[in-house]
């Protein structure tokens, strides 16, 4: 390794910071210059003055923000190498979501790459984790803990249908953040065969139809504006998290409410989102994907950004590996987008 | 094993009755014996496995990932069973099909303690994680996803098509896993026969309508008062003796008092109170809170057998010795039991007296006139009915007291659950209770109630919570004082587990007082001079 990137990588109260390039990764307030990830607002704010993502997770902020998201805007594609003062920038595809993006940075002889949030597991709606070696790998724990082990996605889009076929009589309610999972549940469906339309709340549409629009194949979908209870009974309905338990239901024939999220796994935080069908689905890497995809990169140094990470820095040391927690604030802790 | 799992899976998460009845009527419909035998003991509490005690657990997570993960997962997931269950991995993936239902209760039956952890690390390699879930669960003891016995039973009597009634009276003499019932209740075979020892399905009352009084003949009638307890049937035939709650759960255990007083060959039909000794072999009874000091207890102590002596008040005999006596009138059974109680001395046991009277109104006046906290109402019974088991129209009416009354302040709310999820239905209610000093008052939390408004209340109530919210916890509420609600309920007892002192026994709402300012609504010592004098603490 040549400079150590704990001399050039910083993380200051906005995020993290590229002192040789000047600019942040996800920084959590508007900055000069910022390098997007993936369109979750976790880590896309709107406002920043110059701002570097993929094409997609552009798109992704003008539909969330309106068009004015960023002052200037920059597209890449993955693979695409952009220098910046004496720092090359390259996107390569995170598997989490549409766009969704790792920042790997060329500096001094030292290779760092930023994971942002990623997965392991096939998913029609992007493309698949490309793991790069590298000195330092700057890693999420949202699920850094052996009970986080996600199960097959089939299985539990069977179970889904199952419990339609038992309560015909009823809609099944799914909850599932806007942007990613709603989509990602559309093609599992469709994969196991589901061909019905799939009916979305109202704040769901927009990025559906962005993805839609991106050649994603999710098959007929609308909103539910003029369906009677009766018309819906048998039906699976979408709708954010939030709403699942929210005065909006009351226009759905005794709804089924299930909930698609990788927190679903633990049975205290599935009865605490009141959910009758915990779905276990996630977008973010389980236990196993990220001790995995640390050997894949080879990385003998890794930082973590957040989540669970204590028992991440256990294991990685067991391993051999350095590893240090950067506690990154304003990040996950399960709200609306992980 | 993993279907039963996925079931169990489906159920603790399942807050609605009739969907969970759904979800067990699909299970046994679609189960071959003997798993669905040994999935409905599992869920009626029926199963007697051996125990794993936690630390057999926390050893066998431990042999599987580092202690410090271990922690740290446990931890977080906060329940060991299920830990252990999330972290397992599998010692190479095995040609071999996960264990059924029946294969795990059938060793784990002839498993001693030192096999058990053996027998549990195969089938832990062979469940995914829902299935190792279950299977801890069933080893630990209580499978807690809201299942009684009852609903079981409930769910299995749907599957069959048959009364729940005709389940319970023979369930006692059934072992699991219930062959001969499944084969009956699948239309293949006789209905099981019942065992003498067996619970009979009690008779019970419809609340009686007053406006229907006026068509009812008081001389075809009797009345008696309604005692506060809980109904039981006592059976004892050759030496052997149980003790049943209405709904058929042995509770002879809990109450060695009473089952050593069951010197009979007979049924009998009665109400189970807690009775102090008086003079000439008189006894008074204790409100119901004392009866509770009794109820769901583990170990039974001579000091709460002392504190606490049980009593049964005797209504109605069934069975004495071989004669059946249910398809008799009630007045040639009660002669019965009178002639049955004068036989001897019965200790333990008295009978609920009769009460003459002439006119509907004279009988009211004595509803009125009854003060004693362990009345909770009248019984009127056709002097002409047989013995039938269930809730029959038009035989026995029972006639509660008019409850007690309290205008509190709505504090907090939460939501219901099902259909009611998007509701705000759950609520809390206070009174004022003096603070110190000068016009300090605060407002302390009485009681719960989540039922005795219509729909149309509940809309509204759910607006007026959402526009009074001044604070959230979590799915609860915090509400600005502002709406006053006249809480029914049928008594107050002592309560230390409250921080007001009081609890109030089945809390509804009678009345939304949207007129009452909320400086107007009861203070705390109207509720603390309604609780009875009590004998025991």
């Amino acid at each position: 390794m040549g400079l150590h990137p704990e001399t050039w990588l910083k993380v200051r109260e906005n995020g993290l910071y590229c002192e040789p390039g000047d600019f942040f990764i996800d920084p959590s307030s508007p900055v000069d210059r910022a390098v997007v990830t993936h369109g979750h607002s976790d880590h896309a704010r709107s406002g920043h003055r110059t701002l570097l993502s993929t094409a997609e997770t552009a798109a992704i902020m003008a539909v969330r923000y309106g068009s004015d998201f960023a002052g200037t805007v920059q597209t890449l594609t993955y693979g695409e190498p952009l220098q910046i003062s004496d720092v090359r920038v390259t996107l390569l595809p995170a598997g989490h979501i549409l766009g969704s993006a790792q920042v790997l940075l060329d500096y001094g002889g030292s290779r760092v790459v930023i994971s942002g949030d990623y997965k392991r597991r096939p998913d029609r709606t992007c493309i698949a984790f490309d793991p790069v070696p590298c000195d330092i790998f700057v890693t999420e724990a949202t699920f850094g803990l052996p009970v986080f082990r996600h199960p097959p996605d089939h299985l539990e889009i069977a179970r889904l249908l199952q419990s339609r076929d038992l309560f015909p009589d009823r809609c099944h309610l799914v909850g599932v953040y806007a942007l990613g999972k709603c989509q990602r549940v559309m093609t599992l469906l469709r994969r196991a065969g589901y061909d019905r339309p799939v009916y979305l709340h109202g704040a769901l549409l927009a990025l559906t139809k962005l993805y839609a629009a991106r050649g994603i194949d999710l098959g007929p979908f609308s909103v539910l504006a003029g369906l009677t209870p009766e018309q819906l009974k048998g039906e699976i309905v979408l709708c954010p998290p939030s709403a699942l338990n929210d005065r909006w239901t009351r226009r759905l024939p005794d709804p089924v409410s299930a909930a698609a999220s990788g927190w679903m796994r633990v049975r205290a935080r599935a009865r605490q989102k009141g959910a009758e069908l915990p779905l276990v689905i996630s977008d973010h890497a389980d236990w196993d994907e990220l001790l995995q995809t640390v050997e894949d990169v080879n990385a003998p140094e890794v930082w973590i950004t957040h989540g669970r990470e204590d028992g991440l820095l256990h294991a990685l040391a067991k391993n051999g590996r350095h590893a240090r927690a950067l506690s990154l604030i304003g990040r996950d802790e399960d709200e609306e987008e992980t | 094993m993993q279907h039963f799992a996925n079931l169990l899976d489906a159920l603790s998460f399942q807050p609605a009755r009739n969907a969970k009845l759904r979800l067990i009527e699909a299970y046994l419909r679609t189960t071959p014996d003997p798993d669905r035998g040994y999935a409905l003991a599992a869920l009626t509490g029926s199963l007697d496995l051996p125990n794993a005690k936690p630390a057999v657990l926390r050893k066998l997570g431990t042999d599987q990932l580092d202690e410090t993960l271990f922690s740290l997962s446990y931890d977080y997931v906060g329940d060991l069973a299920e830990t252990l269950a999330l972290i397992w991995q599998p010692t190479g993936r095995r040609n071999q099909p996960s264990p059924s239902l029946g294969e795990v209760v059938e060793k784990l039956e002839a498993a001693t303690s030192n096999e058990v952890p053996a027998l549990l690390t195969d089938w832990l390699d062979l469940l995914d994680p829902t299935g190792r879930w279950a299977l801890l669960k069933l080893i630990t003891g209580s499978l807690r996803v809201g299942v009684s016995a009852r609903l079981a039973k409930t769910a299995a009597a749907n599957f069959g098509a048959v009364a729940l009634e005709d389940i319970e009276e023979i369930w006692h003499g059934l072992k699991p896993p219930y062959r001969e019932l499944f084969s009956w209740l699948s239309g293949l075979g006789e209905k099981p026969d019942r065992l003498n020892l067996s619970f009979r399905p009690l008779m019970l009352a419809h609340p009686l309508d007053e406006n229907e009084l006026a068509q009812l003949k008081p001389e075809e009638f009797r009345a008696e008062w309604k005692w506060d307890g809980i109904r039981v049937q006592a059976v004892a035939t050759g030496g052997e003796r149980r003790l049943y709650s209405r709904a058929g759960e042995d509770i002879s255990r809990a109450f060695p008092d009473i089952v050593d007083a069951m010197a009979f060959d007979g049924v009998l039909d009665g109400e189970l109170l807690v009775a102090h000794p008086m003079e000439h072999e008189e006894v008074q009874i204790a409100p119901f809170n004392e009866l509770q000091q009794r109820l769901n207890r583990k170990a039974i102590t001579p000091r709460m057998l002392a504190d606490w002596p049980a009593h049964v008040r005797l209504y109605d005999i069934l069975i004495d010795g071989e004669a059946d006596l249910r398809p008799l009138p009630f007045d040639m059974r009660r002669q019965h039991l009178e002639d049955w109680y004068r036989r001897e001395s019965r200790p333990r046991f008295d009978l609920s007296p009769l009460l003459p009277f002439a006119t509907w109104d004279e009988l009211a006046a004595m509803r009125a006139g009854a003060r004693a906290a362990s009345i909770e109402g009248l019984m009127l019974k056709r002097a002409d009915s047989p013995y039938l088991g269930g809730r029959i129209k038009g035989r026995w009416f029972k006639w509660k007291r008019d409850p007690l009354t309290v205008d509190a302040v709505l504090m907090y709310a939460q939501r219901g659950h099902g259909k009611r999820s998007s509701f705000y239905s759950d609520f809390t209610f206070g009174c004022w209770r003096d603070a110190g000093g000068e016009a300090a008052r605060e407002l302390v939390p009485v009681g719960k109630a989540y039922s005795g408004y219509t729909d149309e209340e509940l809309q509204q109530l759910d607006r007026w919570v959402r526009n009074h919210t001044i604070n959230r916890f979590g799915p609860v509420r915090e509400v600005s004082p502002g709406l006053v609600v006249e809480l029914a309920f049928d008594a107050v007892q002592q309560s230390n587990r409250h921080k007001s002192g009081v609890a109030l026994r089945f809390p509804r709402i009678r009345r939304l007082r949207w007129d009452k300012p909320v400086q107007e609504a009861d203070s705390l010592d109207t509720l603390l001079q309604l609780i009875p004098a009590s004998k025991a603490s």
